[in-house]
């Protein structure tokens, strides 16, 4: 399952965060690394960026980033 | 002295632990002057704590060869002899040198800087309420095996969120000093000064126990789900296991109180980014500053015009007639005060772009606006440069500095400048004011409004196709990654802002100062030589007013038979498609130099003199009737709005031609700008005026 699917509002824990390019280096440096819990907080207007909740603090996404995200309940 | 944590691979290193990654360098070992870099996440507090150490001892640059900012200042180390040369780097989340930020941060922390020797320790100014991840810049920083003090800010509002923090714990489990500090309040400074100088007299850091515990990868038995890298690449491996580390030391130094209660930040946050609301009070937000920055700029703008006006006076009547006066007046003061009038609207611009970004609303607009915005391919961090040039393009192409994308940033300078700025605004008013004052749409709507709107509007469009071009051609690139932080909104800091407001300011004084001097004097003496005979007879600026007259037959004529004046008949035929004359030429070509000097120039043209301003009656009926020099009249409603198209879009602007070189670090890049832009403005006004004539106006 992706970050994408997660309705607004659940927590998971994210299992892994594929693919090997500046994305994924990028989201791992801010904490999103295997075994952290998120939560999604809200998507933005067109339903495109996501905010999600990580190690205490708010961060933005876009659906494209989240979906490399692969969480478990 | 060995504990355990429970269910974690992390332990106090001994003697025996193997050091995986050195970055070493040479430090400077001069006792009296210490070199200390001040580091640490965006948000988290670094740009008070500097102001704090440094009070107003700071001078701002650039790094050799690029953009990034080079803050210093000089720090009295209390209760010693010491002065330490304090170094901020810009704010980081990592020392990876995927941008150009952390490049230069990863520079000056190797020593690898001219001028700058490798620091004697650092400071890592750590947010209490974001711990984990403001520790992973510690760790990265701890790295590079220089000392560093932790300056642990915003205590108070995690406590407030129940978040609870040993701080000995946490200086015990990480071996480095961690010093509680409130810098608005000066409190924890002493006792930081104390630690960074016991600190820049050691060599001893920590061993990197989270990089050689190396079998961090293979132990992900111990839980039901399968913790997989799908990368292995050692760079990915090396974030896991300082995550992995950062969250043992947190589950040992901080007891977190699990609250249900929404913070208040998420309260707010839950109206401004909202689906509906959100966009709405986001135009709102924008309506409001800008509706305050033109009212409010408008006093001391009158101020400053009259002022360079009165300076100008004062000089021609106390100085000798001749050249040198002339150089002065009508090159120097005319030229300079043209952009200083300019000053206030910046500093008001800047004023609002600092608190909306010390407040944390930045980041909403730029979450909010994305998907508009990548739809065209640009990031949602162009918003604010592109919104900020609406005032002024200068303090617009400096902010695109948080575009991490070199690509993504070239794309957002090049189209900077079609967003209609201030400047511009003059010369909409007298066109508008002499063709089409008075009118109204559907009776009721002014139609000078609603082509002022129209302008900003093409300008908008004109972008917005541009970007999708030049971000699908030369400018090419996967789309970056968006990956960024919404900080807790939090109250500005006011002395940051204005500090950082002033700063600001004086880079552009003197940034575009001196373009704006150079180009002043050049415009000067193409429109003053070469000189026409008769300019020696005597003639007194304070004459009575037949005399005044003759005085300024006699600037028409010199003008006439300028280089300048030349250079208008020379590019008559080019113009002529677009229905303008050669005086109207001549215009042009000044204002190349400055937008707004169009309006000075047509005075000068049409003999109304100089101090005539764009609503003045006498310029707006000398423009209405303009004769060619065939008799027929030089301007009609056609011409002006062929001439506000061609201003929508022409790059005339010489600062901003010099800011955009210093920026892209290329002459290739303005020059390119120059020619796209006003090749662009050539067509749509050419289209303008053929297609206006087709259809029977003119």
């Amino acid at each position: 399952m992706n970050l994408t699917n997660l309705p607004i509002g659940t927590q998971a824990k994210v299992v892994a965060v594929n693919g090997n390019n500046a994305i994924t280096k990028r989201l791992m440096e801010m904490g999103v690394v295997p075994g952290v819990s998120v939560r999604v907080i809200k998507s933005a207007p067109f339903s495109d960026p996501l905010e999600i909740r990580v190690r205490g603090y708010h961060l933005a996404m876009r659906k494209n980033e989240a979906d490399a995200i692969e969480v478990s309940k | 002295m060995k504990f355990k944590i429970p269910n974690s691979r992390f332990q106090i290193p001994n003697s025996g632990s193997v050091v995986v990654d050195t970055i070493e360098g040479q430090r400077t070992t001069d006792n009296r002057h210490f070199t200390i870099a001040l580091a640490g996440n965006p948000n988290a507090g670094k740009t008070t704590l500097f102001n704090v150490l440094t009070g107003m001892r700071q001078k701002v640059a650039n790094y050799p060869g690029v953009t990034v900012e080079r803050k210093e200042g000089f720090w009295q180390l209390n209760g010693s002899e010491n002065t330490a040369r304090l170094i901020d780097l810009p704010g980081l989340y990592s020392l990876d040198a995927t941008s150009l930020d952390e490049q230069i941060a990863r520079d000056v922390l190797l020593g690898k800087v001219a001028d700058s020797p490798k620091p004697n320790a650092l400071i890592a100014v750590v947010d209490a309420t974001n711990l984990e991840r403001n520790l992973y810049l510690v760790i990265q920083l701890l790295e590079f095996k220089i000392p560093v003090v932790i300056a642990l800010t915003m205590v108070d509002t995690a406590e407030k969120q129940s978040l609870e923090i040993d701080t000995d714990k946490l200086s015990h489990l990480l071996q480095i000093p961690v010093v509680r500090v409130k810098a608005t309040q000066k409190q924890g400074i002493e006792e930081l000064a104390k630690k960074v100088l016991q600190a820049a007299k050691t060599e001893a850091t920590p061993n990197f126990v989270w990089l050689s515990n190396a079998d961090f990868i293979n132990n992900t038995d111990e839980d039901d789900i399968h913790l997989s890298l799908s990368d292995n690449t050692a760079a990915n491996k090396k974030i896991f296991a300082r995550y992995n580390f950062i969250s043992d030391v947190y589950q040992e130094a901080v007891k977190p109180k699990d609250t249900l209660e929404r913070s208040v930040s998420e309260k707010i946050d839950h109206i401004l980014t909202h689906k509906f609301f959100g966009l709405a009070i986001l135009i709102g937000i924008l309506l409001l500053v800008f509706q305050t920055i033109f009212s409010w700029a408008n006093l001391p703008m009158d101020l400053l015009d009259k002022g360079f006006g009165a300076l100008g006076d004062f000089a021609r009547a106390e100085m000798p007639e001749g050249i040198l006066t002339d150089l002065l007046v009508d090159g120097v003061i005319t030229g300079v005060g043209g952009v200083v009038v300019f000053l206030p609207q910046i500093l008001l611009l800047f004023l609002f772009l600092s608190i909306l970004e010390d407040t944390g609303y930045m980041a909403r607009a730029a979450f909010l606006l994305d998907k508009l915005m990548s739809r065209v391919g640009l990031h949602g961090k162009a918003f604010l440069p592109l919104l900020s040039s609406f005032a002024c393009a200068i303090p617009g192409i400096m902010a695109t500095r948080t575009i991490e994308n070199p690509k993504d940033r070239l794309a957002t300078i090049m189209i900077a400048p079609f967003m209609s700025c201030s400047a511009r605004l003059p010369v909409y008013t007298l066109m508008i004011a002499a063709f089409f004052a008075g009118q109204t749409v559907f009776g009721f709507l002014s139609l000078g409004a609603v082509l002022i709107l129209a302008m900003y509007a093409l300008g908008i469009m004109v972008a917005v196709i541009v970007a999708f071009i030049l971000k699908r051609t030369i400018l090419k690139s996967p789309t970056p990654p968006f990956v960024m932080e919404l900080p807790p909104y939090r109250l500005p800091n006011f002395r940051t802002v204005f500090q950082n407001m002033f700063i600001r300011a004086g880079l552009f004084l003197k940034r575009a100062g001196t373009v704006i001097l150079a180009i002043s004097i050049i415009l000067w003496a193409l429109t003053a030589f070469p000189r026409i005979s008769h300019q020696s007879s005597v003639i007194s600026y304070q004459s009575a007013t037949p005399e005044n007259d003759e005085q300024q037959t006699t600037d028409s004529e010199q003008l006439k038979n300028s280089y300048a004046g030349k250079f208008g008949h020379i590019i008559e035929p080019v113009i002529e498609p677009l229905g303008f004359d050669w005086k109207i030429g001549v215009a042009l070509i000044a204002s190349f130099a400055a937008r707004e000097v169009l309006v000075s120039t047509l005075s000068i043209i049409y003999n109304v003199g100089k101090e005539e301003t764009e609503e003045s009656a006498s310029l707006i009926n000398a423009v209405r009737d303009a004769k060619k020099d065939d008799g027929t009249k030089a301007w009609t409603p056609l011409t002006a709005l062929t001439l506000m198209v061609f201003f929508v879009l022409a790059m005339q602007c010489m600062s901003t031609v010099a800011v955009v070189r210093r920026e892209t670090n290329s002459w290739a890049w303005a020059l390119f700008m120059v020619g796209y832009m006003t090749g662009l403005a050539y067509l749509a006004a050419f289209l303008t005026y053929q297609g206006g004539r087709l259809l029977g106006f003119g």
